[in-house]
């Protein structure tokens, strides 16, 4: 509790990834004193992904207010907060769904424009949103390539080639899915969350966004889910996790933003705070010691 | 004739076993085959009902199932079919236009203005270039009504209904002061080949068969190109029995089609001019009021059963819609844009984080729609040689009921173009054959009102029972 923020930055230095420091951090950890608690809520090198001081209205509500944000490779960052905590709409904004007002958008060290979806995949960012975002009437392989069709020589749609790519990529995610000829409205929510997956995952995504992958699916699907996140983190790719479920984010997410009323309440490794510090900050704000504290953050 | 439509539904849904599977092999949409069997019964209660009033030589003794009937049938379908393959688009898209009646009015009456006070008299009247300024004038402007609409309803956020609403009422305006009031007539002579009305828009039995062994080999190649690219990635064929049969089916309906098309022969006065023109002798015979040819008896032509005969084959206007309705389900099935409609309609916000541009998407749409009330108004003011501000109003009823008839769902995301054409073959039966009973035009609304109800009902059934 009596540690500074500068100090907290020293210590963020000595860290490089989360990942290779792992077995040098846990011993501190596990000792559970307060004052020798190092924090690694920043790791080191040139991030993937970082927006600075992003800021968004919709009429006169802020919905997100100087909210800054990075992912390095290969790294879980869970968003958590309230319903309206602003959340899903910083995520939109990277994913181009939102126009943002303020702040500016970095993909590994260059700023990039990102004005909608389109731009948003250029850079290699995929989206899994909550609602899935499927278009209902039509097939799996039609929402896999939809706005990036393949076509054949003459120019028209090459539904076969199609059919065969989404068959590969559904085989690694849903074994057992056979129901390609079928409109994703008569599939269960487990195998529309996996045509939803697998149409982010297969453009070879650099960054990838997931608001609530979980929320429909069962325990096993659930799993499943998980074990994916830990395959795509191992393959280098960045994921921002958004989830009301904590235990969620303990187990898939490195490090943990919490924002509350569109600001950031405060950024940490899951390794140095617990459910109930974390259930502060998304509650009253308040930042713990194993935490960088953000604009949101209470004030004593 | 309400249950009728009814129970021809019914067998198709409560199927089992052999003939279950018998659907499944030959992936044939069982809700189409159900309107086909809709329409073959309405047609064949017309014939026999028509056949008990008055004796004619149908096919089951009445007068609808004559090869003339039939014939005029598909010329007056073109007109509506055509509208109704865009308004499929629209209506999957969540769109609607209810301008297209008006629209068509006002593009007919600036192509007869054109045609008729201002290129006829400074080029000479039949001028070649008159039609094809004519023609380009029809399709100009229909799109370019079509993209204003549309850029109003996805730009200026006004929804499609208000728009087209007030384009309804605004754009017959436009028309009446455009042709002040008047009707614009006659149209350029050879612009009157699209209405179907002459003889030089027929085509003939050896160009209709040709199109005809055209057709089928396409049909045969589509087949087997289709199981060929299924074979390339190794995916699930149909059995060969199925694509024998689907090959078959079509076949037989393009060449059955084509004979009942070559089978309609000219009105004998046209025969008489055209081997006068053309100085053929004609064979002497025994007269026959009944008789379709002429032939000589004594020194006076008259009508024979055996003698000098012409057929009319496909018109154009049928042919034309024909080929709308094939290019139109190519660009609804085959192409990014026809993809992008479908998932826009199932699910806009979806489409629009896919990252497609729905607005210009929308005025696409619009644009398409008014370039095919373009070809419409062509077919409609050529076949009756006039424009007026009236000639294409209650088009757009006729056209969305055509289009919703025809599975169209106005929730949006589902429709075919196919379905559509039946719809509009299938209003224009119940109102022609309506005519043919001698039934007032009150009555007429009556039953098309009835079945666009009753359509739009069963077809609910059908999604609700089928799974």
């Amino acid at each position: 509790m009596a540690k500074t923020p500068a100090k907290k930055t020293i210590a963020a230095k000595n860290v490089s990834k989360p990942v290779a420091t792992e077995t040098h951090e846990t011993p501190l950890a596990v000792t559970g004193s307060q004052t020798f608690r190092k924090t690694r809520a920043q790791p080191e090198g040139i991030p993937l992904i970082e927006m600075k001081e992003i800021s968004i209205a919709f009429g006169g509500i802020k919905a997100v207010d100087h909210a800054s944000i990075n992912l390095f490779p290969g790294e879980v960052v869970g968003l958590l907060g309230h319903n309206g905590a602003g959340k899903s709409t910083l995520i939109k904004v990277l994913s181009g769904a939102y126009k943002r007002d303020a702040g500016s958008i970095h993909v590994e060290g260059k700023e990039v424009t990102i004005n909608n979806p389109r731009d948003a995949k250029a850079q290699g960012i995929e989206t899994i949103y909550q609602t899935l975002a499927l278009a209902d009437n039509v097939d799996a392989a039609a929402n896999l390539y939809l706005g990036r069709e393949l076509k054949t020589k003459m120019g028209t749609l090459d539904d076969v080639a199609m059919e065969a790519e989404c068959r590969k990529v559904m085989h690694r995610l849903n074994p057992n899915f056979r129901r390609f000829k079928e409109p994703v409205m008569k599939l269960s929510g487990g195998q529309r969350q996996s045509v939803a997956i697998a149409r982010a995952i297969h453009f070879n995504a650099r960054i990838l966004i997931m608001d609530e992958p979980t929320a429909a699916l069962g325990p096993q699907e659930t799993a499943q889910v998980g074990e994916l996140i830990k395959q795509l983190k191992a393959e280098g790719i960045g994921i921002f996790l958004i989830s009301h479920d904590l235990h969620d984010v303990f187990d898939l997410a490195d490090r943990l933003v919490v924002m509350k009323n569109g600001k950031v309440v405060g950024t940490a490794s899951t390794k140095d705070v617990d459910h109930d510090e974390v259930l502060g900050m998304i509650i009253a704000g308040k930042c713990p010691s194993g935490a960088i504290p953000g604009p949101g953050a209470m004030r004593n | 004739m309400t249950n009728t439509t009814g129970s021809s539904q019914g067998p198709a849904l409560e199927q089992e076993g052999p003939i279950k599977k018998f659907f499944r092999a030959t992936e044939i949409d069982t809700r189409i085959l159900g309107m086909i069997v809709a329409l073959v019964l309405v047609w064949c209660i017309f014939d026999i009902w028509s056949g008990i009033i008055r004796p004619n030589e149908g096919l089951f003794g009445g007068s609808f199932l004559t090869p003339r009937n039939l014939w005029t049938l598909l010329v007056q379908t073109s007109s509506i079919a055509v509208m109704s393959t865009g308004m499929v688009l629209l209506i999957v898209l969540r769109q609607i236009d209810l301008s297209v009646g008006s629209m068509l009015s006002l593009v007919a009456v600036a192509t007869g203005v054109l045609q008729v006070y201002q290129l006829a008299p400074a080029l000479g009247v039949g001028h070649p270039a008159i039609w094809i300024l004519g023609v380009l004038m029809c399709l100009g402007v229909g799109t370019l009504i079509g993209a204003f609409n549309g850029f109003l309803t996805a730009y200026a956020k006004i929804p499609a209904f208000i728009v087209t609403l007030g384009g309804l009422i605004a754009y017959s305006g436009v028309a009446f002061l455009l042709a002040k009031g008047e009707t614009v007539a006659p149209m350029d002579q050879n612009f009157g080949v699209f209405g179907g009305g002459i003889e030089r828009s027929w085509l003939g039995p050896f160009w209709s068969w040709l199109i005809a062994i055209i057709a089928c080999a396409a049909i045969i190649y589509a087949i087997v190109n289709g199981r060929r690219q299924r074979q390339r990635f190794g995916f699930p064929l149909r059995p060969v029995w199925a694509e024998v049969f689907l090959a078959t089916v079509g076949s037989i309906v393009m060449l059955g089609t084509t004979l009942v098309m070559n089978s309609y022969a000219w009105p004998p006065k046209l025969i008489e001019n055209f081997a006068k023109a053309n100085s053929i002798v004609i064979p002497a015979g025994i007269e026959n009021k009944d008789g379709k040819a002429i032939c000589m008896a004594a020194d006076s032509i008259v009508r024979c059963t055996e003698g000098f005969i012409l057929y009319t084959g496909y018109s154009l206007p049928a042919l034309i819609a024909i080929g709308v309705c094939l290019v139109m389900t190519f660009v609804a099935t085959r192409t990014s844009f026809g993809r992008y409609v479908y998932a826009t309609g199932g699910n806009p916000e979806a489409a629009e984080l896919a990252g497609i541009n729905t607005k210009w998407l929308t005025v696409k749409v619009f644009a398409l729609m008014g370039f095919l009330v373009g070809v419409s108004s062509i077919i409609s003011s050529a076949r009756l040689n006039a424009a007026t501000n009236a000639l294409g109003q209650t088009n757009e009823l006729y056209v969305i009921a055509a289009t919703v008839i025809g599975g169209t769902s106005l929730a949006g995301g589902v429709g075919t173009i196919y379905g559509a054409m039946i719809g509009a073959l299938m209003m224009q039966s119940i109102i022609s054959g309506m005519s043919l009973l001698n039934l007032a035009a009150a009555y007429q609304n009556m039953v098309v009102g009835g079945v666009l109800v009753l359509a739009v009902y069963l077809d609910q059934l059908y999604r609700r029972n089928v799974k």
